[in-house]
């Protein structure tokens, strides 16, 4: 594999490690309104408390490795999506603040006003999130000088907000797993029903999004057309969302909650597949896309990179396992809860 | 008004609110490895009253520093997108480290820090308040040597042409490295320490005043003095560090921020003064004879290059680059004065009857707040018109396809939620410190219980 190409997939990890991590503090953000107990709403905000701040640390070294790396693809698609990534922005402070704020007051208003804060930023983000990959995967009007003419609403076309509601539901039946999985009591009980409407709303989306994408977008399955043996990774991604309603009806929500997690990482993997070498497919002018050549910096920095990854992804990976384990159990408030 | 105005202002305002907390997180994180180091040693309650305190005002300054701070990351390629085409190579490198150095051990640490306090033993919990600490510092150090970089580039070659070219990285040390980055970071941990002290102080200085907790309100005073004295005798050797470092390589910075217009020999220190820029001179200016000659390079007989040797072009915007640095540069050595004096009456055991200085210093909190903000605006203003120095003017560096009304938009946008935010976060830390620190954790239980209390509890 050569450089550029460990690149492309080292920046899909980051990504799709951000979205099977922050993508179940998203969705527990996307639930939290469906309950209105105030100590039922803490548990939720809790079950992520200690770990939604590092969870989206995946987002921000993915942005950092992507400028590093791609910086053309970084800057293209940034100021091409302006508007986009300011509402992404706003979404994800208040997401971020209101987990913080919430509980420190105990007046109703003040408390309504986060949790609303928070479910909205949630959703938001969700669907912001969604629409910038159903942008890229449909193909954006890159110009000759390598920049995105087009505006911001022309970014919301069907496609766009089909992946958009998918990421959405994708993201709400993680989180309402991660819920059954860290509750007990009513609110598991309750997080139950979240679970199978969100699976169903989920496969509905998800069926959609791929009749879609295999009618209108052959740029998208064109690798796996010429290379079948890469239907096996659609074949997985298949079973591990077929899985998860499985595990479910079984009663393990551990093994749901990592079928869900592989789900995530199938359909990110199909996404770089189709992509490849592409970081930005410009359509109506393929000939102007971003690929992982023409967008890349140099190699030597690629490999300055590659020694920095090496020796902090070990590191990172083992701090985030230990902090996981010893949160790890049903959430109980006390004193230092949110 | 235009898209390069505007996209700096939004940068300016955005980058300046972000900067209110990270100074705070980086100077509460030394106090609280202080704090809870001397509960581990001495096993005194009070201290572990006083970790617990400060850490839930860390929590709320580390909260909105993070969300405020990825704000920053993405505005590089929303606003600057021709800046980071230029130095993705160099910069993005620094800023990827970050990410892995800094803010995942931030991160992961941070939960044991807030919610391990009976999940993990006592030491874990100590080594978790120290790698937060250290997350904090490193986060500091890499987004300084990158913005170091922008001021004086090493460690590269430009490669291509006109609006092809950009920087490479050819020796990633040297650009880490570069001559810069060690006063600079020097200067801003500095900064941030006396930020964290001063809140510290201020809180403890009310406290006294009000009669309220005063055992822990003397010793976080205390610790806050120590902390904040030695980090205002820092200031002075890092900040002439950093003024020496930039009369070599930034010699326009140096002329602004002195409004020295000619160049002459037994350049004054000055004290006082107008810029009047149409006049290319210094008005009222009071000043000592020769003392910048000095300071820059050992002997007042050696020249000091003035503005006029720079085409105008080529010149920082005088007045704002003058006045934020000799507004910092009054503000830091008021500091000084103030730390040095609590400290001395402190230790002579006379300060808690000073009520006038109690106040000075509950007021003091505001003190280094501002003198980092102007700090931060004499360096980023006076490195202008380039945004990277002598390479890439700021001018050439926007998104060219971005344009004013959506500048206008997600300026009004970020400046409504920021209102709001700052709103909500003196609400909650007034909150907390009428609310005071918890009687209950005087006695530690749980897994910080002393070993007395746990045997006539069990």
């Amino acid at each position: 594999m050569d450089l550029n190409t460990t690149w492309f997939v080292l920046i899909g990890v980051l990504f799709a490690g951000y979205a099977m991590l922050d993508g179940f503090d998203l969705g527990v953000g996307a639930l939290h309104l469906f309950t209105d107990t105030d100590d039922e709403r803490r548990i939720m905000l809790n079950a992520i408390g200690p770990v939604w701040d590092g969870n989206e640390v995946w987002l921000v070294t993915g942005g950092g490795a992507l400028f590093a790396a791609f910086p053309n693809v970084y800057a293209t698609a940034f100021s091409g999506f302006y508007l986009a990534f300011v509402l992404l922005l706003v979404a994800l402070i208040f997401r971020a603040v209101a987990i913080e704020f919430r509980s420190k007051r105990p007046g109703r208003r003040w408390r309504q006003s986060w949790d609303v804060g928070f479910s909205l930023g949630s959703v938001l983000s969700s669907l912001l999130i969604g629409v910038v990959l159903g942008n890229l995967a449909w193909g954006v009007p890159v110009d000759a000088r390598g920049e995105i003419s087009g505006s911001f609403l022309g970014l919301l076309h069907p496609y766009a907000l089909l992946l958009g509601a998918t990421t959405v539901a994708l993201f709400t039946m993680h989180g309402a797993i991660y819920i059954q999985m860290k509750t007990e009591g009513d609110l598991q009980r309750k997080s139950r029903l979240w679970t199978r409407r969100a699976i169903a709303g989920f496969i509905v989306c998800y069926a959609a999004t791929t009749v879609a994408t295999l009618v209108s977008l052959p740029h998208m399955t064109e690798r796996l057309r010429n290379q079948p043996w890469l239907f096996s990774i659609a074949a997985l991604a298949l079973l591990a969302i077929a899985n998860v309603p499985r595990e479910i009806r079984r009663g393990r929500e551990f093994r749901a909650f990592l079928s869900s997690c592989g789900a995530i990482a199938g359909l990110m993997g199909l996404f770089a597949l189709g992509m490849y070498p592409n970081l930005i497919y410009s359509h109506p002018f393929p000939e102007h896309s971003l690929n992982i050549h023409n967008a890349a910096s140099s190699p030597r920095t690629l490999r300055i990179m590659l020694v920095i990854a090496a020796t902090g992804v070990p590191l990172v990976v083992a701090y985030t396992a230990s902090i996981y384990w010893v949160f790890r159990g049903k959430v109980r408030l006390d004193r230092t809860s949110y | 008004m235009d898209v390069l105005l505007l996209s700096r202002i939004q940068f300016a305002l955005t980058v300046g609110f972000h900067y209110l907390y990270p100074p705070l997180s980086i100077g509460l994180g030394v106090l609280l490895v202080i704090m809870e180091g001397l509960w581990l040693k001495t096993r005194d309650p009070v201290y572990h009253q006083m970790a617990r305190f400060w850490t839930k005002v860390f929590a709320l300054t580390f909260a909105i520093g993070v969300a405020t701070g990825i704000v920053m990351e993405f505005e590089f390629g929303t606003n600057w997108a021709a800046y980071s085409r230029y130095v993705g190579d160099v910069f993005g490198s620094a800023l990827a480290a970050e990410g892995i150095f800094a803010f995942f051990l931030e991160s992961g640490f941070l939960a044991l820090l807030l919610f391990g306090w009976d999940k993990v033993g006592p030491r874990m919990h100590f080594f978790a308040t120290c790698m937060v600490c250290l997350g904090a510092h490193f986060s500091a150090i890499w987004i300084v040597v990158a913005n170091s970089w922008m001021h004086t580039p090493a460690g590269f070659h430009v490669v291509g042409e006109g609006l092809a070219a950009r920087a490479e990285i050819t020796d990633f040390w040297a650009m880490v490295f570069n001559p810069s980055s060690v006063q600079r970071l020097s200067h801003v941990l500095c900064g941030a320490w006396q930020a964290g002290a001063s809140l510290v102080v201020s809180v403890g200085a009310w406290y006294l005043l009000k009669r309220r907790h005063m055992e822990f309100a003397r010793r976080s005073l205390r610790a806050g003095l120590v902390l904040g004295l030695a980090a205002s005798l820092g200031q002075l050797a890092t900040g002439h560090a950093s003024a020496v470092g930039v009369a070599r390589h930034q010699p326009a910075k140096l002329a602004a921020f002195e409004g020295l217009y000619a160049t002459t020999t037994n350049a004054p220190l000055n004290l006082w003064g107008w810029v009047d820029e149409a006049g290319e001179r210094l008005r009222f200016g009071v000043g000592i004879p020769g003392l910048l000659s000095r300071m820059v390079h050992g002997e007042a007989g050696q020249p000091v290059r003035g503005l006029a040797e720079f085409a105008r072009a080529d010149r920082p915007p005088v007045p704002l680059t003058y006045l934020s640095y000799h507004g910092m540069l009054g503000l830091g050595m008021g500091l000084l004065a103030l730390n040095g004096l609590a400290a001395f009456l402190e230790w002579r055991g006379t300060l808690v009857r000073k009520r006038w200085l109690l106040w000075v210093l509950v007021l003091g909190v505001l003190g280094p707040q501002l003198a980092n903000q102007l700090g931060w605006l004499a360096a980023e203003v006076g490195r202008q018109p380039w945004i990277v120095h002598g390479l890439l003017r700021t001018s050439d560096a926007l998104s060219p396809t971005v344009t004013a009304p959506m500048v206008v938009t997600s300026l009004v946008l970020f400046g409504l939620v920021y209102v709001l935010l700052f709103a909500a976060f003196v609400c909650l830390l007034n909150d907390k410190i009428q609310h005071g620190p918890d009687a209950a954790d005087l006695a530690p239980a749980g897994k910080h219980a002393l070993p007395d209390a746990g045997r006539s509890a069990g």
